[in-house]
């Protein structure tokens, strides 16, 4: 083992926020070539596809935003839960039962005004999602039930309870799929190829909608709350030293479960995307294990905002662009990309700290150089 | 003449720049039970840490029978026969007796024949000193008398003939006491020696035939304990060190602000550390409490400033109850009501290490006007008075965005006490104000806490430090097993006295 010791306070910011995440990202994807190459096909070409995919043409990128949308909520909710030093596991589910928030609002609400029933879905999708993070956070905070293993439960007890919802109650009776009837045109969001019509620009359907800009706001709401309020100053307390913030009269047990509520309710509005932008009407598992990636979203852009949006851009890359890889290069299956996933968390989670000491003071020692110079 | 079981020899042993165990000589005879008395931080448990190779000295040298030896692990030591009872225990909770005690010394991969053979051995050991210990019983459901006695079982088993007890009796009950030094005599009888390292006097008087006093890092004395008595062990064991005395005009009383009645309060293990304690402090007084660290002064400020739950008793201030074992405010509601809580440990209780200085610096206050409006923090305010409050603290360096542990003990000390302190509380509850800062910075922190009495403020101050106790001080209390065993006015009360009540002597 190394035993570099860096002294934290003359590392520059940029060195541990930007160039480490680059540098442990460079390596995923240099594995994740080799991978490509050992499967038969030749990487650059790879590269060059993802590229094109995601980039190259105006659907192709709309694609990427719609993932990165998805991404964005999830990410954020792991990161929220993460500053009260909470492992939020349980984004899946909760985005699972945030959707059936949107959904039964929107049926049920559809009646009134049309902006009025966008914001109504949209806190509907947050109350459900919050309502389900609350739960294993009230167990954690009063009976010390650790939340990394009951929110992993609950992803399973939502799916089941979806799936029971899905078959016996809400599903649509002229059809045998396990999905619920669409929801009246007029209330959906507007899409992206709505918005370009407008413009004059005929393009083709993609998912993108109306939400992406929910989660820019998202991202402003998370930087807002835990930076510049006294809950977020509160949370961070208690996730740095419960002792503390006993001391400080601040409550560990409110802030848990204040924390894990939003967590979740963030979580919960990844169903706004799937829901009122793009099927809308529940299908069964539609969150897809977005949830699982936000984890990874959120270790990446080390749990801020400014961070969590080019990652939650670049897993957007990788889905769209993979899906275009697997496409044109046979040798390439999906899973391949769900092993480029697993590297990227990898080297940006599990291996954080593999190559940080030796980067940090790498720099400290050049930029003291230049300043003895 | 015999040589002695273990003779120590010039050992030095600094960590960064305090020096641990300067120069440390002793002469440990074969059978006898030795005693090691010194205050807190006077290098006592250093030294046996040494002897019992958790630390390796930075000079010196140690015999065992004679013949030099190199302690560099735990596994050395108890190879030369040396064992150790800590005063925390090292004990898996979830395993039996047995387990314990073999573990680290199986001896075999399938337990079979020799696990048979342990618990036999066990079995005599066990008969020889009448321990009286079921193998079978698992850890978590013994007492802590009990889990002692394993763990001086463990160090017999492995062959132990010197034995070094760290502060033993600090979490037994008077009766499981009398068990323990029953022990330790047939254990002598037997021809084992013994080390008990402890600041109790009575139990050097009642135990030892030998004993060695340390103070600050340095031996001071050897003497055989028939030859010596109480009184000269304390006054050798708190030394005449020079006073830092502090400017202090003549004490201007007011009325009884605090007052505590019959109080009582439990720490997380449920043991009661402190007992029918009762207490008044006036505005314009320092009322400082003496004490060896673990006496019950931790439990007792946590419990004044509503962190911890009452046992039984109550709390008044300004004559109106603010704790009984009901109901109690918490530390924030006491902050409103004016009562400013400087905790004894800084980096687990008074500040959050990974949070910048100046969030810190409203740490507790943040939900107040100005530092935050209907939730939101004002961090134009938050920063000028963070500005404002480190220059006049002299926090170096002044830089409010700094992580807070870059900075020194000292001026993270300093940071604290700004933050407690700007708000004017009424009462001041202090804890070890000083622990851990350098010389400068003592200065300047008794001053403040000298100014905040002057202004009005009633002050209990809580320190091991008997200097600190005496230079600032209007009165003093001394704390010993939780109850208060003696009360001085601060003006010809001397070191020995102090430190006679503080031993549980007097």
């Amino acid at each position: 083992m190394s035993n570099i010791v860096v002294d934290k306070s003359k590392v520059p910011w940029w060195v541990s926020n930007v160039i480490v995440p680059l540098v442990n990202l460079t390596l995923a994807l240099l594995v994740s070539g080799l991978f490509v190459f050992i499967a038969g096909e030749n990487p650059i070409e790879a590269v060059k596809l993802i590229i094109y995919g995601s980039f190259g043409y105006i659907q192709g990128f709309a694609y990427t935003l719609y993932y990165t949308t998805n991404f964005i909520f999830t990410g954020l909710a792991f990161a929220v839960a993460f500053h009260c030093r909470l492992f939020n596991i349980g984004g899946e589910g909760q985005a699972y039962i945030g959707g059936l928030g949107v959904f039964l609002v929107a049926i049920n609400l559809s009646f009134l005004p049309v902006p009025i029933v966008w914001l109504l879905a949209i806190f509907g999708a947050f109350l459900f999602g919050a309502a389900w993070a609350y739960i294993p956070a009230y167990l954690q905070s009063k009976r010390g039930s650790h939340v990394v293993i009951t929110t992993i439960m609950f992803n399973f007890i939502a799916s089941s309870l979806m799936i029971f919802l899905l078959v016996d109650v809400i599903r649509d009776t002229n059809q045998m799929a396990p999905h619920t009837v669409k929801l009246p045109e007029e209330i959906w969001l507007p899409s992206f190829e709505a918005f370009s019509g407008i413009l004059g620009i005929k393009i083709r359907y993609s998912p993108l909608n109306l939400t992406f800009l929910l989660a820019i706001a998202s991202l402003f709401f998370v930087w807002f709350l835990v930076w510049k309020t006294k809950w977020g100053y509160e949370m961070r307390a208690v996730g740095h030293n419960t002792q503390a913030a006993i001391y400080a009269g601040i409550s560990p047990h409110k802030n848990i479960i204040i924390a894990m509520c939003i967590s979740g309710g963030l979580a919960g509005l990844l169903g706004v995307n799937e829901i009122l932008g793009v099927s809308h009407k529940i299908q069964a598992g539609f969150p897809a294990g977005y949830g699982f990636t936000g984890i990874a979203v959120a270790l990446m852009g080390r749990n801020h905002p400014i961070g969590i949006l080019p990652a939650a851009f670049l897993f957007g890359i990788l889905y769209q662009g993979g899906s275009e890889v697997t496409f044109e290069m046979p040798n390439i299956t999906r899973y391949m990309f769900v092993a480029v996933q697993g590297l990227i968390i990898l080297f940006s989670g599990a291996l954080e700290n593999l190559f940080r000491p030796q980067i940090e003071s790498f720099f400290v020692r050049r930029l003291n150089r230049e300043v003895n110079a | 003449m015999v040589s002695p079981i273990l003779e120590l020899t010039d050992i030095n042993k600094s960590f960064g720049h305090v020096q641990a165990n300067k120069k440390i000589n002793l002469k440990i005879n074969k059978g006898t039970i030795h005693g090691i008395i010194g205050e807190n931080g006077a290098g006592k448990s250093t030294l046996m840490s040494i002897v019992f190779g958790l630390y390796q000295a930075n000079s010196g040298s140690i015999k065992i029978n004679g013949k030099e030896i190199n302690l560099r692990s735990p596994r050395d030591s108890i190879i030369n026969g040396i064992g150790m009872v800590h005063q925390h225990f090292m004990l898996v909770e979830n395993f039996t007796v047995l387990e314990n005690i073999i573990l680290g010394f199986e001896g075999e991969t399938v337990f079979g024949e020799k696990l048979q053979k342990a618990k036999e051995d066990l079995e005599k050991l066990c008969k020889t000193y009448n321990f009286n210990i079921d193998l079978d019983a698992t850890i978590s459901d013994l007492s802590v008398g009990f889990r002692q006695r394993v763990e001086i079982l463990k160090s017999l088993y492995r062959g132990a003939e010197i034995l070094i007890l760290d502060e033993p009796t600090g979490v037994l009950t008077p009766q499981e006491v009398d068990e323990l030094f029953k022990i330790l005599r047939s254990l002598k009888d037997e021809g084992k020696t013994i080390v008990l390292i402890t600041h109790k006097l009575i139990e050097i008087m009642d135990l030892t035939s030998e004993v060695s006093v340390m103070r600050q890092g340095e031996m001071v004395g050897h003497t055989k304990t028939e030859d010596t008595s109480k009184e000269q062990l304390a006054e050798m064991m708190v030394g005449r060190s020079v006073l830092l005395r502090v400017d202090k005009k003549e004490i201007k009383k007011g009325e009884t602000i605090f007052k505590v009645n019959n109080l009582s309060v439990k720490d997380d293990l449920d043991v009661t550390r402190v007992k029918d304690v009762n207490l008044e402090i006036c505005s314009g007084e320092i009322l400082g409490i003496a004490g060896v660290t673990g006496n019950g002064q931790t439990e007792l400020l946590e419990a004044l400033s509503g962190i911890r739950k009452v046992e039984s008793g109550s709390i008044e201030l300004f004559g109106e109850k603010i704790s009984d074992q009901n109901n109690f405010l918490n530390p924030r509601m006491l902050k409103e009501k004016g009562l400013a809580h400087v905790p004894e440990d800084r980096q687990r209780m008074g500040l959050i290490g990974d949070f910048k200085a100046y969030e810190n610096l409203i740490f507790g206050y943040h939900d107040q006007e100005p530092y935050s409006k209907s939730a939101i923090l004002n961090n134009k305010e938050i920063t000028e008075y963070s500005n404002k409050v480190m220059q006049e603290y002299d926090v170096r360096p002044n830089s409010p965005n700094l992580i807070t542990s870059n900075f020194s003990g000292g001026n993270q000390q300093k940071i604290i006490l700004s933050r407690e302190l700007n708000e004017n509380p009424k009462v001041l509850l202090v804890g070890q104000p000083t622990r851990g800062v350098d010389i400068g910075a003592i200065e300047f922190i008794h001053q403040r806490l000298i100014d905040m009495r002057d202004k009005g403020a009633a002050i209990l101050l809580a320190s091991v430090e008997l200097d600190e106790i005496l230079s600032l001080s209007d009165r003093i209390i001394v704390m010993f097993d939780g109850k208060i065993v003696g009360e001085k006015e601060n003006k010809n009360v001397t070191d020995r006295e102090l430190g006679l009540l503080m031993a549980g002597v007097a």
